[in-house]
């Protein structure tokens, strides 16, 4: 892909996210924080890929903690969204554990 | 073993990126509405799972081993976090997560140019120049996010703190990590590393320095702030990598996070580089309001504040970051329900930056079962106040102080407040008179039709449940 074509591509993803998340209405913007930080955690794409051309101990450890970091934000950010989200919608509830 | 079956950068693999981020974008977008929003992040982590199951299948990925036990021990960290997390903790779990998303990005960028150098030949500009802009802001992010965790966490106090010179340390930092990027860009043929190294560190101790001096009250832009960085960082390391799922995830979080960062600073009516280097938010400003005369006030117990309540028509819940420290979500919501009992109705007017992050006081009271058609926002309840009967102010203050719209000297003259003060009575539930974080006097607790209930929010709203109950 060509250096033009990604910044291409970049501007109208600015254009699309800003005109996208701006509609998101404030009581939802915790849930969107985490939300992202689970799409953020798309990084580990770049973990899986540098860890397969790693080729000494050092680039093993780094690579395998890198994807390590992206596991977490991936499963933790898409699931403590989920579980917040379920409170929003949810009426008539039993009463769940963590009340205080 | 699984057969690689795609090619890097061919078209099946990138067919497949442009449907996850399509999902991502879908995702998002049905976060509008509480009703699809759990469905939209259903979407969202769809689109994750096709991304990851893509690049799975790519030629040249190798060490399954490796991948199998990063996988498993992110996956396992993430799924006890996310059952385990508090409500109250979310904007730490959130700057946790900044953190962890900027660390990767970081060593990413360093793996990428460690196997630059390994390959011998001129690493092409286009590559390196987003591999240093990702290291330098992912280790930013991933150091001033743990500042930021450690600060919510009470790891370390949350006042600002500074060492003297600080501005100037911070921007010959800056100078020297810029002029170092530019060293390694003009040595592309033979890049060194351990000068990459050096800007790796360089720009940890920067994040240290620019999160360290912010006080509590302004966290909601900082956690905002850095999750822009870690977008950004991550967009980096997809034209790195060329990638173009990354690109557009990364740059879809820029987004928000960008978007949150300017809404948190409107809302306290303060640029976003006068958050970050002056310092303001949690400063003591010159010895707080525990000396002086003490202005005349009106002090009540909470018998007399079921009463004003349990004969209104209309009442007004103000919660502040005061409610979340004393977790008075719950016994708040106890009060609703007799209220509403009663045939009182109730709703809840959420300033923006109430809490310690963007939107966290709707977390919190949707965790204590309330309606989210009760949750109003600033501008949709200012108009209603002259007509609410009994204003409840819980933990907050500055957001509340008419001093921002009377007082063109005040500290605070200009930010968007919560008009309580146009309500017929106010009931302020709050400790003592001392000042909020903007370490000034709040003109409300001295008006006619200010009733002060001083008592920890949690114990007050649970006498008061109980003697609405009674009456």
């Amino acid at each position: 892909m060509s250096l033009f074509t990604e910044i291409t591509i970049f501007v109208l993803a600015v254009f699309v996210g800003f005109e996208v998340i701006s509609k998101v209405p404030t009581t939802l913007h915790t849930p969107l924080m985490s939300q992202t930080n689970a799409i953020h955690g798309i990084v580990m794409l770049g973990g899986l890929i540098v860890v397969g051309y790693a080729d000494d101990p050092l680039e093993y450890v780094i690579g395998t903690i890198a994807i390590a970091f992206g596991a977490i934000n991936i499963v933790g950010g898409f699931m403590v969204t989920d579980r917040m989200l379920g409170m929003f919608s949810k009426k008539p509830k039993p009463k769940d554990g963590d009340g205080k | 073993m699984i057969e690689a079956v795609l090619k890097p950068g061919g078209d099946a693999a990138t067919a497949l990126y442009i449907v996850a981020f399509s999902l991502f974008i879908i995702g998002i977008k049905q976060g509008t509405h509480p009703t699809t929003a759990k469905r939209g992040n259903l979407v969202a982590a769809g689109g994750m799972a096709i991304a990851v199951v893509t690049t799975l299948l790519l030629d040249g990925i190798g060490n399954w081993g490796l991948i199998a036990i990063g996988l498993g021990v992110g996956a396992a960290i993430g799924v006890i976090a996310s059952v385990r997390v508090q409500m109250t903790e979310m904007p730490q779990m959130v700057a946790l997560y900044n953190g962890v998303g900027g660390g990767a990005v970081a060593l990413i960028a360093w793996s990428e140019i460690r196997h630059g150098i390994s390959l011998g030949e001129d690493i092409p500009l286009d590559t390196l120049i987003p591999v240093l802009f990702a290291g330098v802001v992912g280790s930013i992010s991933f150091w001033g996010s743990n500042i930021a965790f450690a600060k919510l966490q009470d790891l370390i106090p949350t006042r600002p703190l500074a060492v003297p010179g600080q501005q100037v340390i911070n921007v010959v930092l800056l100078l020297g990590i810029v002029a170092a990027c530019v060293d390694i860009a003009a040595n592309n043929g033979d890049p060194s590393q351990g000068l990459f190294i050096a800007i790796l560190i360089a720009a940890a101790i920067l994040g240290n320095m620019v999160v360290l001096p912010i006080g509590g009250a302004d966290m909601p832009v900082v956690i905002s702030l850095l999750n822009a960085f870690t977008g950004l960082s991550a967009a980096a390391a997809g034209f790195a990598l060329d990638n173009v799922a990354l690109i557009v995830a990364g740059t879809l979080v820029g987004s928000s996070g960008t978007i949150l960062t300017m809404e948190m600073a409107t809302a306290m009516n303060r640029s976003v580089a006068n958050v970050l280097f002056a310092g303001f938010g949690g400063a003591p400003a010159g010895g707080g309001g525990g000396d002086g005369e003490e202005r005349p006030h009106t002090a009540i117990g909470a018998q007399d504040a079921a009463i004003k309540l349990a004969y209104a028509d209309t009442v007004t819940i103000v919660p502040g970051y005061g409610l979340a420290v004393a977790q008075a979500q719950h016994a708040i919501k106890e009060v609703a329900d007799e209220l509403e009992k009663r045939g009182v109705t109730v709703n809840y007017a959420i300033h923006p930056v109430a809490g310690r992050m963007p939107g966290h006081m709707n977390v919190l009271l949707a965790e204590a079962d309330v309606p989210y058609e009760q949750l109003k926002e600033m501008e949709e309840i200012n108009p209603e106040m002259p007509r609410t009967d009994v204003a409840v102010v819980v933990g907050a203050n500055d957001v509340t102080n008419p001093a921002a719209k009377n007082d063109p000297d005040s500290p605070i003259a200009g930010m968007p407040i919560i008009e309580v003060s146009e309500a017929q009575q106010v009931i302020v539930i709050k400790r003592s008179l001392s000042p909020g974080f903007a370490g000034i006097d709040n003109d409300l607790f001295y008006e006619p039709n200010t009733s002060m209930l001083f008592a920890d929010a949690k114990a007050a709203a649970g006498e008061i449940a109980a003697e609405i109950g009674e009456l």
